[in-house]
């Protein structure tokens, strides 16, 4: 049960990078950092997942909702560093087609 | 506060003032146990403390007496938070009452039946992994030769999510036919969830529609793991995809659907993440082991496969399953 979320807010432009693994247990550690930004009009959003050595359903629920919410207001959610696995996870589920995400490089992304 | 303690905390501390053996404090330590059971209070406990050495040693200077009462007035709070947490326990327990019964009528709700079809094999297994099962099986058939079948995972627990699953079985229930096909049911399915459920609960699901009399399986997925394909000919597996967003993401998210033919002994493994994304100490179990397991059984009936592979997966992660577990295999006689 382990989960580091590192964001920083400058100029509507939210940077952050996330370590560890997002499961049942550490998805509202990150769905309550994540949603004290969703609120915003046109936010800039770009998380690097190159630290995440594991991910369930829980977790990609939580980029979900993140994604939708600041769809609706104008903003963007691009997720970059995603491991083959996570980066499958995101195929399977169709969302790799609508969301913005980028595979690590040297991970096998392909 | 009845006598009969008071007496008793004055003999125990008797002995364990003249000697302080772990024996007598042991004794002690077994009592306060019992002081809990009996709902006495902190403050109560200094009480019979004060009149215990009151009655056992009379001459000692006031500032000890003072110093008494002081002490319980610092603990009346205690006594409080005590109480509340006594409260909250049997708030909890009616809580767990509530949540058997609801987990009952979750189960007698969600039933469904499995379609008897000529040719066709059908195993199935569904195990929770905490009270309430966040995977769904819904088969639809009408002894005309077709069954659908649903394999669904809410994500999202709890409460919640077996709400979501109401859903999806009236849903289907509306369309009311085992010949409907994936693209229609998953998009039917879809623009319900979409429009009933908050935005971070999703549902994958995986539909396949089977013609006895023709042996096709036509499936779409909304997301969903992909199901495999064991050809008995070959004795190779391969997966069956399909392109579809979760549901509940998208209104305008449409559905792929794609057929198979199946011959004799082929099967269709139908599962949820439950079963793929099991991890052990030395890290994830990938599908070839799936795949290994299926194939030590694949003469058995479809019942006997599913349970074999639960055993097994069950076992390499020391009986301790993460995540809800359903596995469907539809065999070809």
């Amino acid at each position: 049960m382990n989960i580091q979320v590192n964001l920083t807010e400058n100029d509507n432009k939210l940077k952050g990078d996330i370590h560890g693994e997002i499961d049942a247990h550490t998805a509202p550690v990150l769905r309550e950092k994540l949603e004290a930004y969703q609120a915003k009009e046109g936010l800039n959003a770009e998380l690097d997942l190159s630290g995440v050595d594991y991910m369930d359903s829980t977790g990609l629920g939580v980029f979900v909702a993140f994604y939708k919410s600041i769809n609706a207001k104008g903003g963007h959610l691009k997720l970059t560093g995603l491991s083959s696995r996570l980066k499958r996870l995101f195929d399977i589920t169709g969302l790799g087609d609508i969301m913005d995400i980028e595979a690590a490089v040297g991970k096998g992304g392909n | 506060m009845p006598q009969h303690i008071e007496a008793q905390y004055q003999e125990i501390l008797n002995e364990y003032v003249k000697k302080q053996t772990e024996q007598n404090l042991y004794v002690g330590q077994n009592f306060s146990r019992q002081l809990i059971l009996e709902n006495i209070s902190p403050e109560e406990v200094i009480s019979m403390h004060k009149a215990a050495i009151g009655e056992l040693y009379s001459d000692l200077p006031d500032v000890v007496w003072h110093s008494f009462d002081f002490l319980i007035e610092m603990m009346i709070n205690y006594g409080l938070a005590l109480q509340e947490r006594q409260s909250l326990l049997k708030r909890q327990e009616e809580l767990k009452v509530e949540m058997d019964l609801a987990a009952n009528v979750q189960e007698t709700l969600l039933k469904t039946k499995l379609p008897s079809l000529d040719g066709l094999d059908i195993g199935l297994l569904s195990i929770p992994a905490k009270k309430m099962n966040g995977d769904y099986i819904y088969f639809v058939s009408d002894y005309d030769g077709y069954a659908g079948v649903a394999v669904a995972d809410v994500i999202g627990k709890g409460l919640p999510a077996a709400l979501c699953m109401s859903m999806i079985k009236f849903g289907m229930d509306s369309l009311n036919s085992s010949h409907a096909l994936p693209k229609d049911v998953l998009g039917v399915i879809n623009r319900i969830v979409e429009k009933s459920v908050d935005d971070s609960m999703f549902v994958s699901m995986f539909y396949a529609n089977y013609d006895a009399g023709a042996a096709r399986l036509t499936y779409g997925s909304a997301g969903h793991e992909p199901a495999i394909l064991y050809r008995a000919g070959s004795g190779e597996f391969s997966e069956l995809e399909a392109k579809g967003l979760l549901l509940g993401v998208s209104p305008a998210a449409v559905y792929e659907e794609h057929s198979v033919i199946l011959e004799k002994g082929d099967m269709v493994i139908m599962m949820t993440d439950g079963v793929t994304e099991g991890r052990t100490e030395e890290g994830f179990i990938e599908r070839d082991v799936i795949y290994k397991l299926i194939e030590q059984k694949k003469t058995e009936p479809a019942q006997a496969i599913v349970q074999h592979v639960y055993d097994e997966l069950e076992r390499m992660q020391n009986a301790e399953l993460q995540d809800d577990f359903t596995l469907v295999v539809y065999k070809k006689g």
